[in-house]
C-alpha cells in the first residue's frame, strides 16, 4: 500500500445529453492505480467502463460534461492545454482499443503509423525510428517485422493487427497503458496470446495497466486489483484474490455465478441474474442493482449505498446487505 | 471410418451428415470451408460444435439447412436426404428444422411488429386462420417468458438484445420444430443475460422435446448445454465425444489447446504460460496432411504427409490425430478398462 500513486480518478462523473434526457454514464467514481500495477475494470455493456477510460484519457465526446479530477503523474489532466495533453497521450499515457481494424489507419502502412508515433514523441530520425519500429514488432511477436512495416492493416489478421496496435501503444514506453476490451474481438487462442503479451510487456517495462473487460475470467489471473462497475458506479473494489473469494457485493457474486463453469456438469442450471441493467437516462432512486438483487430490502430501494471499507482498507463495496465472508476462508 | 465394433449402437440419429464438403469461391480462389465432415445428432440430444472463427462451423450449420449448397456429401434428416430435395418438399422439411442466429437485433426486421414477425412462419406454413395464428403466437411468447399483450404490437428496437433473442427463439419455436440449429446464440449478449438465454434454451428443449445443434466458440458455454461436443478446425472435425469426457481428457492437441485457452474466473488458476504460437492458416490454402500441424506441438513428418482420419480413442470419443493425447492401445473386447469414462458417458445419456 506504500506504492506511489500514478493515476487517481477523483469523484469523476460524466454526463451525456441525449434526446431522451441526461445520461449519467459515470457516476462519481474514485479510483487509484500505483506505478507498475494492474487494475481490472469489469462490467457489462453500458456500465460506464469505457466512458470512464475516455474520461481518464480526456477523449470524451464533445457534448459530454466531465466533473471531478483526473490526476496523472502529478498533473490534473482536465486542466492541461490541448497541446500538452496531446504530448502526454501516446507518450506516457497509451491506449489499446477493442477493435484493431478501426483503431489503425487503413490507408497507411504499419511502418508509417509506428514511425509517426515514434518521431512525434521521441524525436528520432527516420532511420532510428524505422529500426525501433521493427524491434517493437518483433517484441510483440510479429514474424518478419521488416517486411511487415511496408504492409497495410488489411494484410494482417485480427490478432496480428492487435499486436501492431499494442506495439504502437508501447512504442514510447508509457507509464500507463489502458487496454479497453483488447481481446473481445479475438478468438480464444489468440486472446490468450495477446493477454500473455500484455502481461509480459507490462512486467518488463514496469508499466501500469488498466484492463477493461466484461469477462471476469480475463481479469482473474492477470490483475492486482479489480473494480466492478454497475450502472456507472464502482460497486466493489478489492485485490483480485480477495474479490473472487470474499466478495461482499451481491452483483459481483451474481456475475460470477452466471458464468458457465468449465468444470460443471453439462445441463447445470445457471443462476441467471433476472431482469436487465437499468436505463441510464432514468436513474433509480435506491441502489441501482436493487431491482435485480436477491438480497434487496427496505433501504436498498430508497437510498444509494456508498463505497464502504470491508475487512481491509483496500477492499470496498457499496451495499446495505453485503454478503458475509464465507466461513472457512481465512483472511 | 467409424466402423469400430466397440462403438455403442447408433442412437436413433435425427440428423446425419455424411462426408459433407462445402466450398465457395472468393475472388477466384476456393475457400475450403467444410471438408469431408461426418457427424450425427441423436434425437433429443444437444451436439455442441466448437471452433475458432473461420473454421467452418457456421457454414456447416447452414449447409445442413441447404442454405448453402454442398459440393458433395449428404445431409440426412430423419432418414431423408435434404441435399436431394428441392422446392416444396424441401420447404416442408425446413419447417421441422429452425435456425437461431448470433445477432438477435439484426435478425428481426426492424419495420415489422413482433406479432407479425413471429406469425410469418405460420403464414408460410399455411396456417390460414388469423385467430389460430394469434393464439399460437401468444402461446410461444409466453413460453419464452414475454408477455404477449405487451409485446406483439411493438417493434424490435423497443427491446434489448436479450429480449430480441427471446423473440427469435419464439419465432423458431412457433412451427413446433424438432431440430434447432443455434448459431452462436449468446455471443452477442452480456454475461447476466447470457445465462438467462442458455437456461431458456434448456427449458425449451425439455418442454418441446427438441434436438439441438449448438454452434459456439466459447467452450464453457458449449459444455454447459451439450451432451456431446464436436471440435472443428479449418473445415475438418478434430474430435467428437461426450462433453464431460472430452473436457476431462481431450485426445486431440487442438481440443486441449482450446480448453487451456479459456480464461477461468478464478485467480488461483494461473493462465497457461506456454500457448502455442501462431494463428490458424487460411482455409484457401489449408496445410497438407493434418490441418492443425502448423500449430501443433506434436506434429511430425507423418502429419504433413497424411491426413488423419477420425478414430476411436475412448468409448464414444473419436479424434483425428496421428499422435493423440490419449494412448490408443487396443482394448481387449469385453474388458472395461476405461470404466470411469464409460460410466461418465452413460450417465450423460441417462
Amino acid at each position: 500500500m506504500t506504492e506511489t500513486t500514478l493515476l487517481s480518478v477523483e469523484d469523476v462523473a460524466v454526463d451525456l445529453p441525449t434526446p431522451r434526457g441526461n445520461l449519467r454514464a459515470v457516476d462519481h467514481v474514485d479510483l487509484t492505480i500505483g506505478v507498475g500495477r494492474t487494475l481490472g475494470i469489469v462490467g457489462e455493456s453500458g456500465c460506464g467502463k469505457t466512458m470512464l477510460s475516455r474520461a481518464i484519457l480526456q477523449l470524451l465526446p464533445k457534448k459530454a460534461k466531465l466533473s471531478g479530477r483526473v490526476m496523472f503523474d502529478g498533473q490534473d489532466l482536465a486542466q492541461l492545454d490541448p497541446e500538452r495533453l496531446r504530448k502526454l497521450r501516446g507518450r506516457s499515457l497509451a491506449v489499446v482499443f477493442q477493435d484493431p481494424m478501426t483503431s489503425l489507419n487503413p490507408v497507411l502502412t504499419i511502418g508509417t503509423q509506428l514511425i509517426e508515433t515514434l518521431q512525434e514523441h521521441l524525436e528520432l530520425d527516420s532511420h532510428a525510428a524505422k529500426q525501433r519500429s521493427a524491434e517493437l514488432l518483433a517484441a510483440v511477436g510479429i514474424p518478419a517485422p521488416e517486411q511487415r512495416l511496408a504492409q497495410y492493416p488489411h494484410h494482417l489478421s485480427g490478432g496480428m493487427r492487435q499486436r501492431v496496435a499494442i506495439a504502437i501503444a508501447l512504442s514510447c514506453e508509457p507509464k500507463l497503458l489502458i487496454a479497453d476490451e483488447p481481446t473481445t474481438a479475438l478468438d480464444v487462442t489468440i486472446q490468450a496470446q495477446i493477454l500473455d503479451l500484455l502481461a509480459r510487456e507490462q512486467r518488463r517495462r514496469h508499466m501500469a495497466m488498466i484492463l477493461i473487460t466484461h469477462d471476469l475470467g480475463v481479469v482473474a489471473g492477470r490483475t492486482d486489483e479489480v473494480a466492478v462497475m454497475y450502472a456507472g458506479r464502482v460497486v466493489e473494489r478489492a485485490p483480485t484474490a480477495v474479490l473472487f473469494k470474499k466478495m461482499h457485493m451481491p452483483y459481483t457474486e451474481a456475475l460470477l455465478a452466471a458464468i458457465p463453469k468449465i468444470h460443471a456438469a453439462p445441463h447445470t442450471y445457471l443462476p441467471a441474474i433476472s431482469g436487465r441493467p437499468p436505463d441510464p437516462t432514468r436513474p433509480i432512486q435506491g441502489c441501482s442493482f436493487s431491482p435485480r438483487c436477491g438480497y434487496a430490502a427496505g433501504l436498498c430501494f430508497g437510498a444509494k449505498p456508498v463505497l464502504t471499507v470491508a475487512e481491509s482498507l483496500d477492499h470496498q463495496f457499496a451495499c446495505f446487505h453485503p454478503i458475509p465472508a464465507p466461513a472457512g476462508v481465512d483472511a | 471410418m467409424m466402423q469400430d465394433s466397440r462403438q455403442s449402437p447408433p442412437r436413433d440419429p435425427l440428423l446425419k451428415v455424411e462426408h459433407l464438403v462445402v466450398e465457395y469461391a472468393v475472388g477466384g480462389r476456393i475457400v475450403h470451408a467444410v471438408s469431408d465432415v461426418s457427424l450425427e445428432v441423436a434425437r433429443g440430444e444437444t451436439l455442441g460444435l466448437v471452433g475458432e472463427s473461420g473454421c467452418g462451423k457456421s457454414t456447416l450449420g447452414r449447409a445442413v439447412l441447404q442454405l448453402r449448397q454442398a459440393v458433395s456429401g449428404r445431409v440426412l434428416f430423419d432418414g431423408r436426404d435434404l441435399t436431394a430435395m428441392r422446392g416444396d418438399s424441401l420447404r416442408k422439411m425446413r419447417q421441422r428444422v429452425q435456425l437461431i442466429f448470433q445477432d438477435p437485433i439484426a435478425s428481426l426486421n426492424p419495420r415489422r411488429r413482433i406479432g407479425d414477425i413471429i406469425a410469418e412462419p405460420l403464414v408460410i406454413a399455411g396456417v390460414e386462420n388469423p385467430k389460430k395464428r394469434k393464439q399460437l403466437v401468444c402461446e410461444v411468447l409466453s413460453a419464452v417468458g414475454l408477455d404477449p399483450d405487451l409485446v406483439i404490437g411493438r417493434l424490435p428496437h423497443e427491446f434489448s438484445g436479450g429480449q430480441c433473442q427471446r423473440i427469435c427463439i419464439a419465432r423458431a419455436l412457433v412451427l413446433n420444430p424438432e431440430f434447432i440449429i443455434c448459431d452462436e446464440p449468446v455471443s452477442a449478449l452480456d454475461v447476466s443475460i447470457r445465462a438467462q438465454i442458455l437456461n431458456l434454451l434448456e427449458d425449451m428443449k425439455a418442454r418441446f422435446g427438441l434436438t439441438l445443434l449448438f454452434i459456439a466458440h466459447d467452450l464453457a458455454v458449449v459444455k454447459a448445454v451439450s451432451d456431446r461436443v464436436a471440435v472443428m478446425y479449418l473445415g475438418r472435425l478434430c474430435e467428437v465425444g461426450p462433453s464431460e469426457q472430452l473436457f476431462a481428457s481431450p485426445a486431440h492437441p487442438y481440443t486441449a489447446l482450446l480448453i487451456e485457452a479459456i480464461p477461468v474466473p478464478d485467480p488461483d488458476v494461473r493462465p497457461a504460460e506456454s500457448m502455442p504460437v501462431g494463428e490458424p492458416p487460411s482455409p484457401i490454402a489449408p496445410p497438407s496432411g493434418c490441418r492443425f500441424r502448423t500449430r501443433c506441438p506434436r506434429a511430425d513428418q507423418r502429419c504433413t504427409d497424411e491426413a488423419p482420419e477420425l478414430r476411436l480413442v475412448a468409448p464414444d470419443q473419436f479424434a483425428a490425430c496421428h499422435h493423440p493425447l490419449i494412448a490408443t492401445t487396443p482394448v481387449a473386447p469385453g474388458s472395461n478398462s476405461s470404466a470411469g469414462l464409460g460410466s461418465a458417458a452413460r450417465s450423460l445419456r441417462a
